[in-house]
């Protein structure tokens, strides 16, 4: 009996958590049976001479950081506004070109003017993120409507930062932003992603903005009436979500060591909202978990790579990609996970009629 | 009246995880009938309704139409089997037009001609007495149309059974009669007409026969004729009278003289025009009027629920300001909202997190309470004010009406107000949580919490309320007290003949 009830308690406590787990489990599983040697992980040395892990397993972890750190900030935005951020990628853009111009404009590039450069860098997408959150917020304009004027000026506002070059950062720091701190075995953006996680968590923990955002998103007019005020609510997420987006466009610029307003990030907006989802969070808003999220980046970095070792090209690549995920979309659907629930109760409450009959 | 049985459900039976929501129950309605269904919140009224129109399939038991067995897996099923539902929400387009309503979905062909449709539904709305034209827009239409049209829409599709859920609880005494002539028309045609309601009067106004339910279980079928209003009330709670009669006498009110806790001059907000009010430490007064008459809209421009305007406003003698919810809570004010769905609860959240809600925004986005003291709170109240929950994790939108609105009453509780604001706590709630709500009242007002009950329910007020205001088109017609607290004197001033010699 208590067996029982633990096991209940157990995908009870995973819920929303169960098909991103799934989904990652079948991918890990059928790339170990296509190559048993395809998560080995091994010590290399590049080229300045550390010792760092190599092999697909990091390729992966390594390639999903910046996806699974918008991620984080889009489910925020997702739950409050019940909407998506579709600027996400051009205003990544504005945050490396500015990050790159500070770095530039000084005469030499050290930790503090790193910092510094991060710091203005943060504080142009919050200005943008507030831009987009005026918009959801006070002007009730549809998340997806309102993003799209950002989605479409803001790589051509990039463009404009650095005069319309792609300028080169020659930077042991910047570069350690992208690749790996000397001594450290780990890539930097992996140890950011863990960082930031530790950082919503604790921000959960420490506030209340966790209930607080669930309850505009689910019932806006009832939050209200409890004291709560949406508009700032809506607001706070587009910002927060601007400190992802700078974060995610440094460490663009990092793995380059420059900034190519044109590309970095390019189309990274989709793939951050697919996250979202597969993460198994309402994209109508209300309850959300940053951690599904998270892990429905690594899903579809997973998935990226695994077809790129089966030697599908680049070109394909986007049409099996879309065939997995309509597969994992349906799946985690409603209509499909209530009759996933019938079947279930069904077969308990023949179990229970059987043992019934046994005793 | 025909004798003929229409439908028959047989042994009903109805698990949920946890719970028997429908114990062997059997129904029966006749051709040409209206029968109530009657019970308190949870007695299974809605799990039978849902089971014949096939939004649940029952576990066990046996489901007959004319005669013969039908099996109802889902709401299609159910039309085809000739039984239609009209709910207490519109379910319908309100930028359609009356007609395109009508048959919305139902049309053969793929193109149809406006005209001929619209011809057509002028007829059914004709024969079927209905003041509404096939062009208007079905939301220009007052709610009694709309409703009245869902009904046209359901009988035009040849309905043998036709389910009424509660339509009556947003329309006003005339809008009621009209729809009640429509029920008794359909009546005559042979329809049978299953009728939920919660107000007790209109059953005895319109209804031929009633069943009883109470936890899931068959209670009775009567006649409306062998089953006083009182015997009813009884059978729905499973109490004695002598019990019940008792419950109403433990309400006492009294008039209180403390001093004044709160007080606005001139307060008007974009919704309620100019209005003084004050209320006193430990007093429950009411607000009283037809629908429209302004009472929430004033309650609400207490509260800053709405833009406030102007207005002088002193707390405990001190002057303040009120232009949002926040401000007002923080002044220990508390609001229950009027709709409940809309503006309490906040339906995917569990019942702890409604609970402890307006208690975590008073204190700030800082001070989150933790878990464990979240849990104690809600255990607390969920005990104190006996709400029926799986357990403190359920979401709020899976409880039964009453007990959602405990549970916003919790909410309240928990911050400890000064002075709590109820618009129409009782609203669409059984009978016995009406009166423990009516008493939590009182007992809050013992304790020096002063109170502003709203209800459409005038008795209701007189049993708690030491003050009556009375509103009409907005305005503040007249405040009653001690030995004006009766029916016939508040009915005079709404309808604004205050010596009553119309």
């Amino acid at each position: 009996m208590s067996k029982k009830a633990a096991k209940k308690g157990f995908t009870a406590g995973l819920g929303q958590l169960t098909i991103p787990l799934v989904a990652i489990a079948i991918l890990v599983i059928f790339n170990l049976i296509r190559d048993p040697s395809f998560f080995s992980i091994e010590i290399k040395h590049n080229i300045d001479g550390n010792s760092v892990l190599a092999g697909n397993l990091i390729t992966v972890i390594n390639g999903a950081s910046e996806l699974a750190i918008l991620a984080m900030g889009m489910t925020l935005v997702t739950a409050a506004c019940g909407g998506q951020d579709i600027s996400v990628g051009a205003a990544a853009a504005i945050a490396g070109s500015v990050f790159v111009k500070v770095l530039k404009s000084g005469a030499s590039i050290n930790a503090g003017t790193v910092i510094l450069a991060f710091l203005l860098a943060c504080i142009v997408a919050m200005i943008f993120g507030a831009f987009n959150g005026t918009l959801v917020a006070v002007f009730n304009i549809q998340p997806m409507i309102a993003t799209l004027i950002l989605y479409t000026c803001g790589r051509s506002i990039a463009y404009w930062i650095n005069g319309g070059a792609t300028p080169t950062v020659d930077s042991g720091i910047v570069k350690a932003i992208g690749g790996f701190i000397p001594g450290v075995p780990i890539p930097t953006p992996v140890i950011i992603v863990v960082v930031m996680a530790i950082i919503f968590k604790l921000l959960f923990h420490f506030t209340s903005l966790e209930l607080l955002t669930q309850s505009v998103g689910i019932n806006g007019s009832a939050a209200r009436l409890n004291g709560i005020n949406p508009t700032f609510i809506k607001l706070l997420s587009f910002i927060i979500l601007g400190v992802c987006v700078s974060v995610a466009g440094c460490i663009g610029v990092g793995r380059l060591g420059l900034i190519n307003h044109e590309t970095l990030l390019l189309d990274v907006e989709m793939d951050t909202i697919l996250a979202v989802a597969i993460g198994g969070n309402n994209l109508g808003g209300g309850k959300f978990k940053i951690l599904g999220s998270i892990i429905g980046a690594y899903v579809i970095q997973t998935l990226t790579i695994t077809l790129y070792a089966m030697n599908v090209s680049s070109t394909d690549v986007k049409a099996y990609k879309a065939i997995v995920i309509i597969l994992l979309v349906v799946i985690g659907s409603p209509v499909v996970k209530k009759k996933f629930e019938k079947f279930m109760a069904g077969r308990a409450s023949k179990k229970a009629a059987s043992e019934a009959k046994g005793a | 009246m025909q004798e003929e049985s229409l439908l028959q459900m047989r042994h009903i039976m109805k698990r949920f995880p946890g719970v028997l929501a429908l114990n062997n129950v059997d129904f029966t309605l006749r051709k040409g009938e209206i029968h109530a269904l009657m019970g308190e919140n949870g007695a299974g009224k809605s799990t039978l309704i849902k089971i014949l129109t096939g939004v649940y399939q029952m576990d066990g038991g046996e489901i007959k139409v004319e005669g013969e067995n039908v099996t109802i897996r889902s709401p299609q099923d159910a039309q085809k089997g000739g039984i239609s539902t009209v709910y207490q929400e519109i379910t319908l387009c309100p930028n359609l037009t009356v007609a395109e309503n009508m048959f919305i979905g139902r049309d053969e062909k793929l193109w149809v001609r406006n005209k001929e449709r619209e011809k057509k539904a002028d007829e059914i709305l004709t024969s079927l007495g209905i003041p509404a034209r096939a062009r208007q827009q079905l939301g220009d239409c007052s709610l009694a149309v709309q409703q009245m049209v869902a009904i046209a829409r359901a009988v035009d599709m040849k309905c043998k059974v036709l389910i009424l859920d509660e339509p009556t609880s947003s329309l006003d005494d005339k809008e009621v009669n009209m729809l009640f002539d429509l029920m008794r028309d359909l009546k005559s045609k042979g329809v049978g007409i299953i009728f939920v309601t919660h107000f007790l009067e209109q059953v005895y106004a319109v209804c031929d026969r009633i069943t009883v339910l109470r936890n899931g279980e068959l209670v009775g079928e009567y006649l409306v004729e062998d089953l006083p209003q009182v015997q009813l009330v009884a059978k729905m709670i499973g109490k004695e009278l002598d019990e019940l009669s008792s419950m109403g006498e433990g309400v006492e009110k009294k008039t209180v003289n403390n001093e004044v806790f709160y007080e606005a001059k001139g307060l008007s907000s974009s919704d309620a025009l100019s209005f003084d009010f004050s209320i006193r430490k430990g007093e429950v007064n009411g607000f009283t009027g037809l629908l429209g008459s302004g009472r929430s809209e004033s309650v609400r421009a207490i509260f800053g629920a709405d833009k406030v305007n102007s207005g002088e406003v002193k707390v405990n003698g001190q002057q303040v300001k009120i232009t949002k919810p926040i401000d007002a809570m923080k002044h220990g004010i508390g609001y229950l909202a009027e709709d409940r769905k809309r503006d309490g609860i906040i339906a995917d959240l569990s019942v702890r997190e409604n609970i402890i809600l307006a208690l975590q925004v008073l204190n700030g986005v800082f001070k989150p309470i933790s878990r464990s003291e979240q849990e104690a709170f809600a255990d607390e109240y969920i005990k104190a004010l006996n709400i029926k929950t799986a357990s403190r994790e359920t979401p709020i939108g899976s409880l039964s009406g009453g007990n959602q609105q405990k549970v916003i009453l919790a909410r309240w509780l928990l911050t400890h107000p000064d002075y709590l604001i109820l618009d129409e706590p009782t609203r669409g709630i059984d009978v016995g949580t009406k009166l423990e709500i009516q008493k939590l009242v009182l007992k809050l007002a013992e304790e020096g919490v002063s109170v502003t009950f709203i209800s459409s329910e005038v008795e209701e007020m007189l049993r708690t309320c030491s003050r009556l205001i009375v509103m009409r088109d907005r305005h503040i017609v007249g405040e009653l007290k001690g030995a004006d607290l009766n029916q016939a004197q508040v009915m005079k001033t709404i309808a604004g003949g205050e010596s009553g010699h119309e």
